[in-house]
């Protein structure tokens, strides 16, 4: 039985989430797949993505995997990242399509005009690079990870969400946004984990041994 | 605190091996390419830097392995720039394990790939390398053009305007190699790396002509760049990767340590 399913929905390097899981999780089982039973027997479940909001909704329903994770996100371990955790919310600017709807919230563009720092510095994007995750919960997939510890960003769009009890952590480019959420089983991030070096290594390694406290 | 700025240390690699003399003192010019890519993330690199200078296409692929080989053990951002040509080699770059893919002589030849790459696989993953030279034209003030062929051909194209161009065609970033400073040692280009970061939205990499570590520190604050790219600094073993952070965050330049 797979431990682990990666949700390829033909989007982004997943390559790199396997490897990286791989080394973080070695006597785990994990697969990348775009297999609908897989991933539904599957004990985990990581959603990860790059690309365009429309592309990533589009190839999730063409290859009939848009219910397998809508099953998953509620009731397994369930990790999204990037794309996979924007996916979460009920729609993105990027294309303005309709998501997941899981959790409150939308998805929208850092804006350009806003985009300078308080000593007049422009700021680019994308956001790419090593920012600082402020964690603004205790959470079993931060154990091990000093709060602002710096993981890899690249993005041009975040979360905006008024469901405070979510948050997970919070980023600063140049203004707070969200950069992590969790509820009951989901833990979703817009940082990268499997580029994130050690740090990233420990939070993948966290999540393969998490046991979550489903709602009743 | 926010976004740190990053330090790239790139590596040449032909025919499956990295080039340039690398002599760390334990490691006695090794040039393997894990070896050196597990080297200077252990220093605490931010992103690494692959460029497949490989004249003969038959070797091409061997690339390929060097970055498979690389991304199962490093886990830090990739590039691998070189013989891109069509958005089937950003596709084999992307599957063997590359983060991003850099395109220079096939944008200019052909632009419209940079669009399809952005529009297939996201603009976070197209870098595109611009190599530029300043060239003085009779009665005209100085410019600076973009070249070609590794910097042998001109193409009369100003750089500013084709930096603005990829940003609209989609490129996720920018690599600025300067071919007047590229191989001097006496620092980047600074107007130049001006000039193109104070006219674009996306990140800048600095490249070409780092001798030393104030460089580094001039690249960001005089140049505006977001990132800086070197290779013999870190290559001949002058300077640690790290030593490189310590000197920036000197001078008051967030890094990641």
């Amino acid at each position: 039985m797979t431990d682990i399913a990666i949700v390829d929905y033909g989007m982004g390097n997943l390559r790199s989430v396997l490897k990286a899981l791989e080394h973080a999780a070695p006597t785990a089982s994990i697969v990348v797949t775009s297999d609908p039973s897989i991933v539904h027997q599957a004990k985990r479940v990581i959603v990860p993505g790059q690309g365009a909001m429309p592309n990533c909704m589009r190839e999730l329903d063409a290859r009939g995997l848009h219910q397998v994770v809508l099953e998953a996100a509620a009731n397994k371990p369930f990790l999204g990242i990037c794309i996979g955790l924007q996916m979460l919310f009920e729609e993105s600017e990027e294309g303005h399509v309709s998501c997941l709807n899981i959790l409150p919230g939308k998805v929208v563009h850092f804006p350009i005009e806003a985009m300078t720092t308080t000593d007049g510095q422009k700021l680019k994007v994308p956001h790419m690079g090593w920012n600082q995750v402020h964690q603004t919960m205790a959470h079993p997939l931060w154990e091990g990870i000093a709060d602002n510890t710096r993981f890899y960003f690249v993005h041009s769009y975040h979360v905006e969400t008024s469901h405070l009890k979510s948050i997970a952590a919070s980023s600063n480019y140049p203004f707070p946004f969200t950069c992590a959420v969790a509820q009951d089983n989901i833990f979703a991030v817009q940082f990268h984990p499997e580029k994130s070096h050690a740090s990233g290594l420990r939070l993948l390694s966290n999540f393969a041994q998490w046991t979550p406290n489903f709602k009743n | 605190m926010g976004l740190a700025k990053r330090i790239i240390p790139c590596l040449d690699v032909t025919n499956g091996r990295v080039v340039k003399g690398v002599n760390f003192v334990e490691l006695r010019d090794t040039g393997d390419p894990v070896e050196i890519a597990r080297r200077y993330d252990e220093q605490g690199a931010d992103e690494l830097t692959f460029l497949d200078i490989t004249a003969s296409s038959d070797d091409r692929d061997l690339i390929l392995h060097i970055i498979e080989d690389v991304a199962a053990q490093i886990f830090i951002p990739l590039t691998v720039g070189g013989g891109v040509r069509q958005v089937a080699d950003v596709r084999r770059l992307l599957n063997a394990g590359a983060d991003k893919v850099g395109i220079n002589t096939a944008a200019v030849l052909n632009p419209q790939l940079v669009a399809d790459a952005a529009d297939h696989y996201g603009a976070q993953c197209i870098v595109v390398a611009i190599d530029a030279k300043q060239v003085h034209h009779q009665h005209n003030p100085p410019r600076w053009e973009v070249f070609t062929h590794g910097g042998r051909k001109a193409t009369g194209i100003d750089a500013i305007e084709w930096a603005k161009k990829m940003q609209t065609l989609g490129a996720g970033e920018l690599l600025l190699t300067s071919m007047d400073r590229d191989g001097t040692r006496n620092g980047f280009d600074l107007a130049l790396t001006r000039a193109i970061s104070d006219a674009v939205d996306i990140p800048v990499i600095a490249s070409g002509g780092v001798g030393n570590l104030d460089h580094l520190v001039d690249g960001i604050l005089q140049g505006h760049a977001d990132a800086v790219l070197a290779a013999s600094i870190f290559h001949y073993g002058e300077y640690t990767v790290q030593q490189a952070k310590q000197y920036m965050a000197q001078h008051d330049i967030e890094v990641r340590q």
